[in-house]
This record gives C-alpha cells, sequence and structure tokens, in this order.
C-alpha cells in the first residue's frame, strides 16, 4: 500500500501562488535580515582586527566603516538587527504553541515591522 | 513483497532527522543574543568613529571587551546555524555540502579573527 502513487503525488501550489500577506512577509524578512547580518559582522571584525594590527591599518578600515557607504550599511545593519531581534521573539512565544491564531499573528508581524523601526530610531538617537 | 511497516520505512527518511538539536540550539543562541546584541550595539556602537588611541583604550577595559568577544562567540555561531538552514532550503546535492561547509568556515573563521583582535586589544 505504501508504494501507491509514490512520486506522482500532488504538490502543494507553488509559493508564488499565494497573494503576499503580513505574515508571509514578515515571516521571510526575518530570514533575510538575518543572513544579511553577515556584511555588518565581517565589517566589524576587520574593523577590531585592523584596530589590533596597526594605526595605519585602522586608518584604512575607519574610513571604510565612517564612509557614506560604511554608514548605509550599518544603518540598514542595525534596522536588520533589530527587525530579525523581534522576529526571534516572535519565534520564541510561537515556539510555546501560543499566539498561533491569524489576528494575533497579524498583530505580531505589525509589531516586529514598526518595533524594528521605533528601535532602530532609538538606536540612531542614542548614538 | 517486503514485511516492513509503513512506520518503519518511514523512520529516519524525513527531512527533520535529527532536527531537534538544531532546532535547541538556535534557541539558547537566539536567547543569549537577546542579552548580548543590546549590550553589544551600545557599548560597540560608542566607539565607532572615535579616534585609534580612544579605540585601542577602550578595549583594554574588560566589560566592551567581554561583550565583544562574546557577542562574536554566539552571534557566529547563531548565523552559521541559521545559514545551514538557509542552505538546507534552497541549494542541493553536493553543492549543498560544499556551500555548508563553505558558510561554517567563513563563520569560525570571523569568529577567531574577532577573538584574536579583541584579544589582543585588551591585553
Amino acid at each position: 500500500m505504501a508504494d501507491v502513487n509514490r512520486g506522482n503525488r500532488p504538490l502543494s501550489p507553488h509559493l508564488m501562488i499565494y497573494r503576499p500577506q503580513l505574515t508571509s512577509i514578515s515571516s521571510i524578512l526575518v530570514r533575510i535580515t538575518g543572513n544579511a547580518l553577515i556584511v555588518a559582522g565581517t565589517l566589524i571584525v576587520w574593523w577590531l582586527f585592523a584596530a589590533a594590527t596597526s594605526a595605519e591599518y585602522f586608518a584604512m578600515a575607519d574610513a571604510v566603516m565612517t564612509s557614506w557607504f560604511g554608514k548605509l550599511v550599518m544603518l540598514g545593519s542595525i534596522w536588520a538587527l533589530w527587525y530579525h531581534t523581534l522576529g526571534g521573539v516572535r519565534h520564541l512565544i510561537w515556539d510555546n504553541a501560543v499566539a498561533l491564531d491569524i489576528p494575533t499573528a497579524e498583530k505580531l508581524g505589525w509589531a516586529v515591522v514598526v518595533g524594528s523601526f521605533v528601535l532602530t530610531a532609538i538606536t540612531v538617537a542614542v548614538l | 513483497m517486503r514485511y516492513l511497516t509503513d512506520r518503519k520505512r518511514a523512520t529516519g527518511t524525513g527531512s527533520a532527522k535529527s532536527g531537534t538539536a538544531h532546532f535547541w540550539a538556535m534557541k539558547v543562541s537566539s536567547v543569549a543574543l537577546l542579552i548580548l546584541i543590546p549590550l553589544f550595539v551600545f557599548t560597540f556602537g560608542t566607539i565607532v568613529g572615535e579616534d585609534y588611541a580612544t579605540v585601542t583604550a577602550y578595549f583594554s577595559h574588560p566589560f566592551p571587551a567581554l561583550i565583544a568577544a562574546l557577542t562574536l562567540i554566539v552571534g557566529f555561531e547563531h548565523f552559521q546555524s541559521g545559514a545551514q538552514v538557509l542552505i538546507e532550503d534552497y541549494v542541493h546535492g553536493l553543492a549543498q555540502k560544499i556551500t555548508i561547509i563553505l558558510i561554517k568556515c567563513i563563520s569560525y573563521g570571523l569568529m577567531a579573527m574577532g577573538l584574536f583582535a579583541i584579544a589582543k586589544l585588551a591585553l
């Protein structure tokens, strides 16, 4: 019986046929932001390594870090970091099998989106 | 005819396999990062943009050095774990194995490089 229709089963529809929803978009953004943080991580490690090497090397790394490009990467990464953090908290909540109904999940989605911008604004204001 | 039950045939062939250990490791590191990340952002953030002497002096203090070191350890551990899941979802076959090895080498390489730098600055 287990061999019936093996390899020729109906597959779930491709993701692209669904209308974008807050829950799906806020979920994929957690993955994108988390993985994109490798850019800031690499830049920070390089900056630290340069500081530990010499004043000349530090001057070079610091020029990149404080250039408009470096600042743009850091600003984007601060937002990505807070978004990923709040998205992670949402997952920690969901892991307890609570707040999984659609209205609550959508409220949490908005909380993550709005919260990430609020925390970014606070971070920029403080630093 | 094979005298195997469906249950027996399914065991160990699912996509999850040993997924619980990986899942739990992600949970533990994410909770640790929940504490470390705000501390790192507001210690590291204040020193970026300062001159060489100020930066080197700053990391000779235990608190910012320890926070930076812990954030690099737990952060890159969390990253390689999460990036592995990303690769497993979109890359398959031999390319998947190579990409996972590569991302783990990069993660632990950056972690080691950062820790070396902090140790040198701190001591």
